[in-house]
């Protein structure tokens, strides 16, 4: 079920009125069963795959705890009797059987996801009889419930929350539908804390949900979906369209990225605020950052976040790279030493992050390439600091506005590798860009031949500036809230204005392609 | 505590370590100072920090890192 | 409480006036280009519909038989409830819903959409089904007729469906907003200028003649109801020259014919008797039939539903007969309009 489908709509208005009316008792309940059902109108079988791995975490989880609280008690019994070392002993014997329990249900859970995303998709080469069964061995959105299911057991193995004793409200959890196929990848702690609550009908924040949705429709149907078709043409036939249109398509594919994956997430977080959920943000315009490093912390946050907490820290605080330090400092001296090991475990974060989006090399090519202008930009920090201070530039908004394009700039070249099937393919068509020489196709309208009237243009242009000025207005404090606080009528116009600017100008229907959403591949 | 301001400042001359204490919320410090930190205390200390103990209110200030010190140090 | 009500009750009725509003700026208007489209509705704005005769079908019906002379001849009260690429489903429910109208005495229906199982083309569904009046009639209709990748909401608010319009918007658009306009004479599409037929090209050779389950369903509650309302179903095969019209058809709407003793006329057989020459009877070699094509066999017609059918001459109806009158007067200008314009 798309989210832009007439049976989404049809599907959380159901949702909505028994929500606030008979399961206003039960209404997590409620969730869980239409959770179900909205994944299981994807395929039933996927709904075997998200049970096991909830039965999974939720044993684990109670284990770890069980194991945990029985080892409390117990040295309170034996409190005075035991000497430090024994509890010492005692102690770490405890840590080792939970992390038994850890390890087991990781592997479980992560042998699934690599088995059905990067094991089967090589045994298809091989097999072209399975073709047919990849929508039921691959499960939509698989990647982002194992991240959040994984996410749950390490929490409750750290302490970070306690172990959920029902099951269903776990299921809940791992199959929330807003969530599901794209994100945010939500931390129990979070989602919890609201999640299970009684929510009574509030007209002020189900209004501004709804509002968050509708600003999440226009993204996604008036900005993204109209740009779709043109970004589906030229990086579809990279032997044809080079040079000049490859330089389209860098610009093109950021903005519907940007517009499609955000709109997504707004309209996840809008149904959230509309049933009284909070769900974290996943996005700060990420666009305005000036530096990759800071674009990093801005966009998809939630996938980086899980990355930092469960891959990167763990990785750079085990005894093997603490060791690793200590050789390396001795070795290459004190501040080449202390580098080495943490960009060895920023390696293994950057790697795993392109294989999570896809099984094949020009993700991880990547994932490597943003490892590697991370690390360029940690070592040219000191010295680019260093020279800004001397040349007063830093409070400068031109060199501000410099260090905001160069950004840009990047992720634009890396987006890149998205479009395009291939390594080859990809910096194929990016050198292009500088040797073809047909740079006047930008200009002689034969961008208007590829599924894009100049209409659309000019719509996804005015688009692309409504997102900006909304963006440039949240720099000064939340533009929603203002909404919220300004006069019923000016309200209720924003909503109607958006409302029928979505009607009557969305990418949708008879003539254009559900284009499903980007980020739903991964 | 003397020891980890030793360190603090080693890592960011120009912060006053003293007064922050949104050091991690102010994005001050990062995830890979985070580190460095990590396994410099590690050494002089002589103690083990884990991933489970890098949440922002550890490090939010030297105060807490200190007291995270103490804690494992027990 | 009660300023919260009024204060949803007036967002409400803001969006509906501004959809509909929209949505009628972006519907196909059907004015200069596909003027097919507005066929359907033309009926509604009948001050009169106690038709005796209503014709049912695809361009074989709307192109092919003048009302008018049917009128002038014998006194014939009629009309054509025809559209483009009409489906049999389609044919059925709009005869289901004249007769919640007025009940005709003959009902005539041109057999040729019995060769389609399922709906062929959306935008055909669509100038069939977007005219009629909300009925239970429409809403079958469209269950009937709907194709994969269509959803009966489309149908319920157009604009869903026609929305992409806004960037072809013309003026014609604004100006038949809240205006409609008439096109046909009772259902008859006129055209004066000629192309004469030509070679015909071969027919091909298919595989499978017999027409499928869903055409003859539609084809039996068509005659179950006639027999219901006591109205005289009459089968016609216009007497186009191409598509083809296969003998193993013709065959099967024979045979049926028989078996229910119903009239089956295939024009194409009597073409000589009717007086038809392609050389000057129609305007796009042989597809069609224009003015002169259609007022033949108007002439021809009109005898046999007057001797065979006893459908009554209605002249001596004074209402009747200065409702005809000034539709002659439509009729004859826009004879003229189409000498000047055709330069005939």
């Amino acid at each position: 079920m798309l989210f832009t489908s007439y049976g989404f709509i049809g599907f959380l208005t159901v949702l909505f009125l028994l929500y606030y009316t008979v399961f206003r008792g039960n209404q997590w309940k409620l969730l869980l069963a239409f959770s179900y059902i909205f994944y299981a109108a994807a395929h039933p079988s996927y709904l075997a795959y998200i049970c096991f791995t909830t039965l999974t975490i939720y044993v684990a989880g109670l284990r770890i705890q069980g194991i945990g609280d029985d080892s409390k008690e117990y040295l309170a019994s034996v409190k005075d009797s035991i000497t430090k070392e024994d509890k010492k002993i005692y102690k770490t014997g405890v840590k080792r059987s939970q992390k038994k329990w850890l390890i087991s249900c990781l592997i479980v859970n992560f042998g699934i996801l690599i088995g059905v995303k990067y094991v089967f998709p090589v045994l298809l080469t091989f097999n072209a009889n399975l073709i047919p069964l990849m929508d039921i061995i691959i499960p939509l959105g698989i990647s982002f419930y194992t991240l959040q299911a994984a996410g749950y057991v390490i929490d409750v193995y750290r302490g970070t929350v306690p172990a959920e004793a029902n099951l269903g409200r776990l299921a809940l959890f791992v199959s929330f539908f807003p969530q599901l196929i794209q994100g945010p990848i939500s931390r129990f702690g979070d989602l919890s804390a609201t999640l299970y609550e009684k929510h009574e009908f509030n007209p002020g924040v189900f209004c501004a949900g709804i509002e968050r949705i509708m600003w999440g429709f226009f993204k996604k149907l008036v900005i993204a979906d109209r740009i779709g078709p043109l970004v589906a043409a030229i990086s579809g036939d990279p032997e044809k369209y080079r040079g000049g249109y490859v330089l389209a398509l860098l610009l093109l594919y950021t903005i519907q990225l940007y517009a499609d994956f955000t709109g997504g997430i707004d309209i996840v977080i809008g149904i959230g605020q509309s049933l009284g959920i909070t769900v974290r943000e996943n996005f700060n315009r990420p666009y305005f950052s000036k530096t990759l490093k800071e674009y990093w912390r801005r966009w998809h946050i939630t996938m980086c976040e899980w990355f930092r907490n469960y891959v990167f820290y763990p990785v750079s605080t085990s005894k093997a790279l603490q060791s690793f330090s200590k050789f390396s400092r001795k070795t290459f001296g004190d501040r080449a030493g202390k580098r080495i090991p943490v960009y060895l475990a920023s390696f293994i974060v950057w790697l795993l992050t392109g294989l999570w989006h896809g099984a094949g090399w020009n993700f991880i090519v990547w994932g490597l390439l943003n490892w590697f202008l991370l690390m360029m930009g940690e070592e040219l920090e000191g010295w680019s600091d260093g020279l800004e201070e001397k040349l007063h530039w830093r409070e400068k908004f031109a060199f501000k506005a410099f260090r905001v394009l160069r950004t840009f700039l990047l992720v634009m070249a890396l987006n890149l590798f998205d479009c395009y099937a291939t390594v080859g393919q990809t910096l194929g068509s990016f050198i292009s860009i500088f040797n073809t020489g047909n740079l006047s196709v930008l200009g002689d309208g034969s961008l208007f031949e590829l599924g894009m009237s100049p209409a659309d243009f000019v719509l996804a242009g005015i688009g692309v500036l409504v997102m900006l000025a909304v963006s440039l207005i949240q720099r000064k404090g939340s533009l929603r809230e203002r909404i919220a606080r300004s006069p019923f009528a000016a309200r209720s116009l924003v909503w109607i204005g958006l409302f029928m600017v979505i009607l009557i100008l969305g990418a949708y229907g008879i003539g254009y392609d559900a284009s499903q959403f980007i980020y739903n591949r991964f | 505590m003397e020891e980890l301001m030793e360190i603090l400042k080693s890592l960011h001359p120009d912060i006053d370590f003293e007064k922050e204490d949104r050091l991690v919320e102010d994005m001050i410090l990062d995830s890979f100072d985070i580190v460095t930190l990590v396994t410099e205390i590690n050494d002089r200390f002589d103690v083990e920090i884990l991933a489970e103990h890098l949440i922002p209110e550890n490090f939010n200030s030297a105060q807490a890192m200190y007291e995270l010190i103490q804690e494992l140090e027990d | 409480m009660k300023k919260r009500i009024v204060r949803i009750i007036i967002c409400i009725l803001v969006i509906v006036l501004l959809v509909d509003a929209a949505t009628r700026l972006l519907m196909p208007k059907y004015v200069s280009d596909v003027v097919e489209g507005n066929l359907i509705c033309e009926y509604y704005q009948e001050p009169n519909k106690d038709f005796d005769v209503v014709f049912f079908g695809d361009c074989e019906v709307y192109e092919n038989f003048s009302p008018m002379k049917m009128w002038q001849e014998y006194g014939i009260n009629s009309y054509i409830r025809g559209s483009a690429e009409q489906y049999i489903w389609q044919s059925y429910y709009l005869l289901e819903e004249t007769c919640s109208y007025h009940r005709p005495k003959v009902a005539v229906f041109n057999i040729q959409s019995l060769q389609f199982n399922e709906s062929q083309s959306e935008p055909y569904n669509r100038m069939t089904l977007d005219p009629m009046r909300w009925s239970a009639s429409k809403v079958n209709s469209i269950l009937a007729s709907m194709k994969e990748n269509e959803n009966f909401i489309d149908y319920i608010f157009p604009i869903l469906r026609f929305h992409s319009r806004w960037s072809e918007l013309k003026a014609e658009d604004v100006e038949y907003m809240y205006k409609s306009h008439t096109v046909s004479h009772n259902g008859y599409y006129m055209r004066i200028d000629v192309r004469p037929a030509g070679d015909i090209p071969a027919a091909k050779k298919l595989t499978d003649y017999s027409f499928g389950d869903k055409a003859w369903k539609y084809l039996d509650m068509m005659r179950e109801l006639c027999e219901r309302e006591g109205i005289k179903l009459v089968l016609v095969k216009a007497p186009s020259l191409f598509p083809h019209w296969y003998d193993e058809w013709d065959e099967q709407v024979t045979s049926y014919a028989e078996k229910y003793g119903l009239d089956y006329i295939n024009f194409l057989k009597v073409k000589d008797e009717v007086g038809l020459d392609f050389n000057t009877d129609t305007y796009d070699a042989g597809l069609h039939l224009n003015l002169s094509g259609a007022e033949k066999m108007a002439v021809y017609f009109g005898r046999y539903l007057k001797e065979k059918c006893g459908v009554p001459d209605r002249r001596e109806d004074s209402a009747l007969t200065g409702i005809w009158a000034q539709k002659e007067v439509l009729y004859n200008r826009e004879i003229e309009e189409q000498r000047i314009k055709y330069n005939l």
